[in-house]
């Protein structure tokens, strides 16, 4: 546990309260993997729990995250600035496979931001990292040009169709899936979204890694509190069980995981 | 000047080096906390709540946030006894902890069996969860009637020779009354309190946060209440009392063991603050040099009520 000095926290989308929070923490970006999760103690009506958030990017010695208020502990965050701190517990948990060869990268909303970390690791390791993103809409879109750093294609996708594929991501996904069958997938968004992107692309054959969102207490695998379904082939057979997604996860194989 | 400060609690005839507990269910089997403190830096370790056979729990969402404290609806969810016996017990053991098994049955039966199989390891203690208000079959039912009480832990006390703690319910009108219970059938110890059952429901979606529906309270908002049973029980009893009920910080912790707790348990702040076990130990230490206290053991009880 330690106490870290924030860099930078800016708001980077108008039509929603989304926010990119930069601090120094090399003992963090030391140990990061793509995918992991960091535990934020925000402070003010959010005095209990940490709050679970992915690790975007890190940059030499920063971590950068990206978040989206959505109550009492988001807000408090949002309003940090620069000199002030922030305590926090990791990095803990599994993250994304280091694939070389081409990735198809599915995000819709907050999902977004640890397939950034995946992008640039992926494309490190000599890959083909391809992101396809969801939005509501075209002012909802961002951090897209952090994507088209990292990826060799961005495709976006929009529920009202004002920008891209008008439609869901998942259509997008089909048709690159049918030009690309070797594609493996990463996905993290909504759940009905994640239950979707894994059921084409296992149907299709195509390897996917889903990362799972759930309540969270310690963050570190003592409470059992965030746990999601998986099943498990075991020496004495097949069974289903609650795996904790704070440090089995949240990466998981999407054939492990049990949507319901 | 006090030369060297005596940390160490006797409960039932096992020596902890110091009062600090880590409370059931908040530190799973003493693994996952290590980067802050390790199992055998405490007095002792309440593991998760064990059953005689694996346990999958409840399905989630099982936690929620309140103001200043938090629900659970874990479910018991562990790997049953025997593995407990097998695998977590021996490496606890090894690696110096004292270790109290914690044990939650839904029949009297269950933990008769458990006792059994625990009496012949090298468990440190064990602990009757008879007060987790998550299992339907019974767990309320056992930790709320005097009668039931009394009768569980006599059947479990003939089975074991080991220390035998009682955890209490604080979902009952009168705790002194379940108290008395435990200590009339032979309990060594008792330790509380249990979570408070409680409700959040979404606004939004009418929904209740958790899926089990109710949880068990717990975190800090419950500390003025678990230092008021204590404090209760204290004068109800003779028996070690280990106190616990959202314990965040040294001064609640002393608070605690003023209101007549031998030893105290931290629990969900923990999750806030992983290494609370390792400050509260640091603040008692200051405590008790800035007051000229020797002995650990001399604060417990020192209320001086009205
Ligand atoms: C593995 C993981 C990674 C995440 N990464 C990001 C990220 O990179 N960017 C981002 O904006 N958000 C991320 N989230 C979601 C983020 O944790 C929640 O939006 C945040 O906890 C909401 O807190 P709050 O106090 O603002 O909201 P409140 O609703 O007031 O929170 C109340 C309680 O519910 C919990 N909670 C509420 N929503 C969620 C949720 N969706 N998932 C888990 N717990 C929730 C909170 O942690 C808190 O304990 C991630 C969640 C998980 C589990
Ligand atoms: C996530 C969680 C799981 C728990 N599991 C158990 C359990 O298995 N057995 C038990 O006797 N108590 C269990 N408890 C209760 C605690 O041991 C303790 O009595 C209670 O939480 C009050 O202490 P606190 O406010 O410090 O957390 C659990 C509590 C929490 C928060
Ligand atoms: S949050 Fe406690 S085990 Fe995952």
């Amino acid at each position: 546990m330690a106490i870290y000095t924030i860099e930078k926290n800016e708001r980077i989308c108008e039509a929603a309260e989304i926010y990119r929070l930069t601090f120094k923490a090399p003992d963090i970006t030391a140990k990061a993997s793509a995918g992991q999760i960091i535990h934020i103690v925000c402070g003010g009506d959010a005095n209990s729990l940490r709050r679970p958030i992915s690790i975007c990017e890190c940059d030499g010695d920063s971590v950068i995250i990206c978040f989206e208020v959505r109550g009492a502990g988001t807000r408090e965050l949002a309003a940090r600035g620069a000199g002030d701190t922030i305590d926090v517990i990791g990095p803990y948990g599994k993250g994304f496979p280091i694939l070389s060869g081409k990735v198809a990268l599915v995000g819709g909303g907050i999902g977004i931001y640890p397939l950034i970390s995946a992008a640039k690791a992926v494309k490190a390791a000599g890959g083909e990292p391809v992101a396809l993103l969801g939005f509501r809409n075209k002012e909802l879109m961002n951090m897209t040009d952090t994507f088209d750093n990292y990826c060799d294609k961005v495709m976006i996708a929009t529920d009202d169709g004002s920008y891209g594929h008008h439609g869901f991501v998942t259509a997008i996904l089909e048709q690159y899936l049918d030009e690309n069958p070797d594609a493996s997938v990463f996905v993290c968004g909504p759940r009905g979204m994640m239950a979707a992107v894994s059921k084409i692309s296992l149907e299709k054959g195509n390897e996917c890694y889903v990362s799972m969102e759930e309540r969270m207490g310690c963050g570190v695998g003592a409470c059992l509190a965030c746990v999601c379904k998986t099943q498990f082939v075991g020496n004495e057979g097949k069974g289903e069980k609650y795996t904790r997604v704070c440090v089995d996860g949240p990466v998981f194989n999407a054939k492990e995981v049990i949507w319901e | 000047m006090i030369k060297e400060l005596d940390l160490s609690v006797k409960i039932a005839g096992v020596e902890f080096k110091n009062p600090i507990v880590t409370a059931s269910g908040t530190c799973g089997f003493g693994e996952e906390y290590k980067e802050f403190y390790h199992p055998s830096f405490l007095g002792a370790i309440a593991v998760k709540g064990l059953t005689p056979a694996p346990k999958a729990g409840n399905p989630p969402p099982r936690i929620a946030e309140v103001p200043s404290g938090m629900l659970n609806s874990i479910g018991l969810q562990n790997p049953g006894v025997d593995k407990f016996i097998e695998v977590e017990l021996p490496r606890l053991k090894n690696e110096g902890a004292t270790v109290i098994a914690n044990i939650a049955g839904s029949t009297v039966e269950d933990y008769c069996y458990m006792a059994e199989r625990l009496d012949v390891t090298n468990v440190d203690m064990l602990e009757m969860n008879i007060s987790c208000p998550n299992v339907k079959e019974g767990g309320v039912a056992f930790g709320t009637d005097p009668k039931m009480v009394e009768e569980i832990t006599s059947a479990v006390r003939a089975k074991t020779t080991k220390p035998l703690i009682v955890k209490l319910s604080p979902n009952v009108t009168d705790i002194t009354a379940t108290a008395r219970a435990a200590e009339r059938a032979g309990a060594d110890a008792l330790s509380l309190i249990n979570t408070l059952l409680g409700m959040k429901i979404d606004i939004k979606t009418r929904r209740p946060i958790l899926h089990n529906n109710v949880g068990g309270m717990s975190g800090e908002a419950v500390f003025p209440i678990a230092v008021r049973m204590v404090w209760q029980v204290r004068n109800a009893v003779s028996l070690p009392i280990i106190g616990m009920g959202g314990i965040a910080t040294a001064d609640q912790a002393i608070e605690m063991m003023l209101a007549g707790a031998d030893a105290i348990a931290v629990g969900a702040c923990m999750f806030k603050n992983p290494s609370a076990p390792v400050e509260i130990l640091e603040g008692i230490k200051k405590y008790m040099t800035d007051n000229g206290i020797e002995k650990v053991t001399q604060i417990t009880g020192g209320v001086i009520p009205w």
